[in-house]
């Protein structure tokens, strides 16, 4: 089996999870000792779904650290791969879906980078990426499925899923190689200094990403105490020790949504698709230049991002929670 | 493009217009009329996710829809659509939220009566398109990709809603992201999708379904107003269009007022 399925072997699997410290620790850090833990050509997969709890501030501080030749999966991409793209952090991204979101049409840096050969996008379909951090998760090389046959998707991938025909029912199935990512970024509204966290709202595949990786790198918007945190363990849907780094950063996903905090920022999403409308390559480098390098700290890239529009999108946010 | 929270203060404004429409509302009414009562649908952004909220507020308020961000039984609040479906704006009143792996599995284990999604391209078998326009290797256009069109169209019964457009009509897609009958005849379930299939394709001119042996498209019936040749016009193929076939009725006021007050910005239906 060719290295392309990502998938590594149950000793590798079990000897890399038990060289790591899983004792109760606590584990505060800044983003950007946090981002030092990502290596060249790790395989990175990020928690949430399109415009949500993606793990911005630790993608910002991966652009800023200069980081390269990562693989990256995520359930769906959307302006998040074209920042990846852009900045020359990874070239090759495993995902479903690809694009900033339906209303802003077809990513035109996704498209220049794609088209142009300058980058990679394997696609799979949403439940077979999730089937795969599924059988990462549970220490498992493969997962079968009755999804992606017999369509060009299944075809497109057939150097890394493998045809099966059910050894029970003779009913034809494919198996999907497991992903055990080497790190996973994850944002969620609360957890505690040793990991401990709290997901609100939509679970996406933030919990199987977890459990399959070998480091998972938590982003919050604020950090509780531990007695908190044991005053309702049944909202703790991930355990601290698959955590190595909690980073407090409020506003994390911005401009993303983080469910009951803050809507996407619509309108710095408009600005982004106009920015690299007409030419891709020099808009994405320009917004990279205004957002990501010049501002000098997270609240520094809050600050640019704009009071109105951060008000505006938690004022949305927390309507939710609104009668 | 705005969109604010409280889209309710264009209200007054709905009352006054007549039952005049756009075509992506005749679209979205004819898609919402496809869906029952008591039904269980899987239904993507777009068209799919405002004609299955508007068949809840007009004659199916007991349509249980999933959204693929992990949303059981959701009502979307008129003028807050969210831009995918995956945003707290799908979760408003739902039952259950649940991860994306499990909601999708519902497609597969069988809870689910319909899937319901858009296409970018489509061909006389009902396979759907939005991966690659041109050759894959060295694509003119590399589309967004499949993200759970694949799953459902793979595992369950469904209703296509798309703008009737011959360069989206075509004999032969591309690339074949959302299996539908795949070469006609058994090829689809030959290939080892041995469950769901297409079953409507509605679009702003007409309804279509697939015969039982070839699997092939035909018209079962015209929107107000369009003739057989109009939609042949439109269609990159030679489309079966029987001289019996019917002809749907049009948008209620009831129902066009509904839609503009779920989406009061037009963004799914400018």
């Amino acid at each position: 089996m060719s290295n392309d399925t990502l998938v590594k072997s149950y000793q590798e699997l079990r000897g890399d999870t038990a060289a790591r410290d899983r004792g109760l620790r606590e584990k505060v850090m800044s983003l950007e000792e946090a981002a030092a833990l990502v290596k060249p050509g790790d395989h990175v997969a990020l928690g949430g779904c399109t415009l949500s709890r993606t793990p911005m501030a630790m993608i910002w501080a991966l652009v800023r650290a200069k980081k390269h030749d990562l693989t990256v999966s995520r359930s769906i991409m959307s302006s998040d791969g074209d920042i990846l793209f852009g900045s020359g952090v990874s070239k090759h991204v495993v995902t479903s879906w690809f694009s900033q979101g339906i209303v802003w049409g077809v990513s035109k840096v996704m498209r220049h980078y794609t088209e142009n050969k300058l980058a990679r996008f394997d696609e799979w379909s949403h439940m077979s990426i999730g089937l795969r951090y599924r059988a990462g998760a549970m220490g498992i090389p493969f997962m079968p499925t009755r999804s992606m046959i017999g369509s060009d998707v299944g075809e497109q991938v057939r150097d890394q899923v493998k045809e099966m025909t059910c050894p029970f029912t003779g009913e034809p199935l494919l198996l999907l190689p497991a992903l055990n990512p080497d790190v996973a970024l994850i944002h969620v509204q609360r957890a505690d200094c040793y990991g401990n966290a709290q997901l609100d709202g939509l679970q996406f595949m933030d919990m199987d990403i977890a459990m399959a990786a070998n480091r998972v790198i938590l982003t919050t918007e604020r950090i509780v105490s531990n007695d908190q945190i044991r005053r309702a363990p049944d909202h703790t849907k991930i355990p601290f020790f698959t955590v190595d780094a909690v980073v407090e950063a409020p506003f994390g996903s911005a401009p993303h949504e983080c469910y009951g905090h803050y809507e996407p920022f619509y309108a710095h999403l408009d600005m982004l698709a106009g920015l690299t409308a007409k030419d891709a390559e020099a808009g994405i480098a320009r917004y990279l230049n205004d957002y990501f390098y010049e501002p000098e700290s997270w609240p520094a890239y809050l600050a640019k991002l704009g009071m109105e529009d951060l008000l505006d999108a938690a004022r949305r946010g927390r309507s939710i929670h609104n009668d | 493009m705005r969109r604010g929270a409280d889209g309710a203060s264009t209200m007054t404004e709905h009352a006054k217009i007549t039952s005049a429409y756009t075509a992506s509302e005749l679209l979205a009414v004819m898609a919402a009329r496809l869906l029952k009562d008591g039904q269980i649908v899987f239904a993507g952004v777009g068209i799919p996710l405002l004609a299955a909220t508007l068949a809840q507020r007009a004659h199916a308020p007991k349509l249980t829809i999933l959204f693929e961000g992990g949303v059981v039984g959701p009502f979307v609040v008129p003028g807050e659509l969210p831009p995918s479906t995956n945003e707290q704006r799908c979760t408003r009143r739902a039952n259950m939220v649940m991860p994306i792996t499990d909601v999708l599995l519902l497609l597969q284990r069988g809870y689910v009566d319909v899937g319901f999604m858009g296409g970018a391209q489509i061909d006389r078998y009902g396979n759907l398109n939005s991966s690659f326009i041109g050759d894959v290797a060295n694509p003119k256009i590399r589309l967004p990709g499949t993200g759970g069109g694949n799953d459902i169209s793979s595992l369950t019964q469904m209703i296509v809603a798309m703008k009737h457009e011959k360069r989206r009509f075509v004999d032969k897609v591309d690339f074949i992201t959302s299996p539908g009958f795949i070469n006609g005849g058994d090829s689809r379930a030959a290939s080892g999708l041995i469950s769901g299939g297409m079953w409507r394709v509605v679009t702003d001119l007409a309804i279509m379904g697939f015969d039982n042996a070839n699997r092939e498209i035909s018209v079962i019936a015209l929107h107000p107003g369009v003739t057989a040749e109009e939609v042949r016009d439109n269609t990159g193929f030679d489309l079966v269009i029987d001289d019996t076939v019917g002809e749907t009725d049009p948008p209620t006021p009831a129902e066009l007022d509904a839609l503009r007050h779920l989406d009061p910005e037009r963004l799914y239906t400018a």
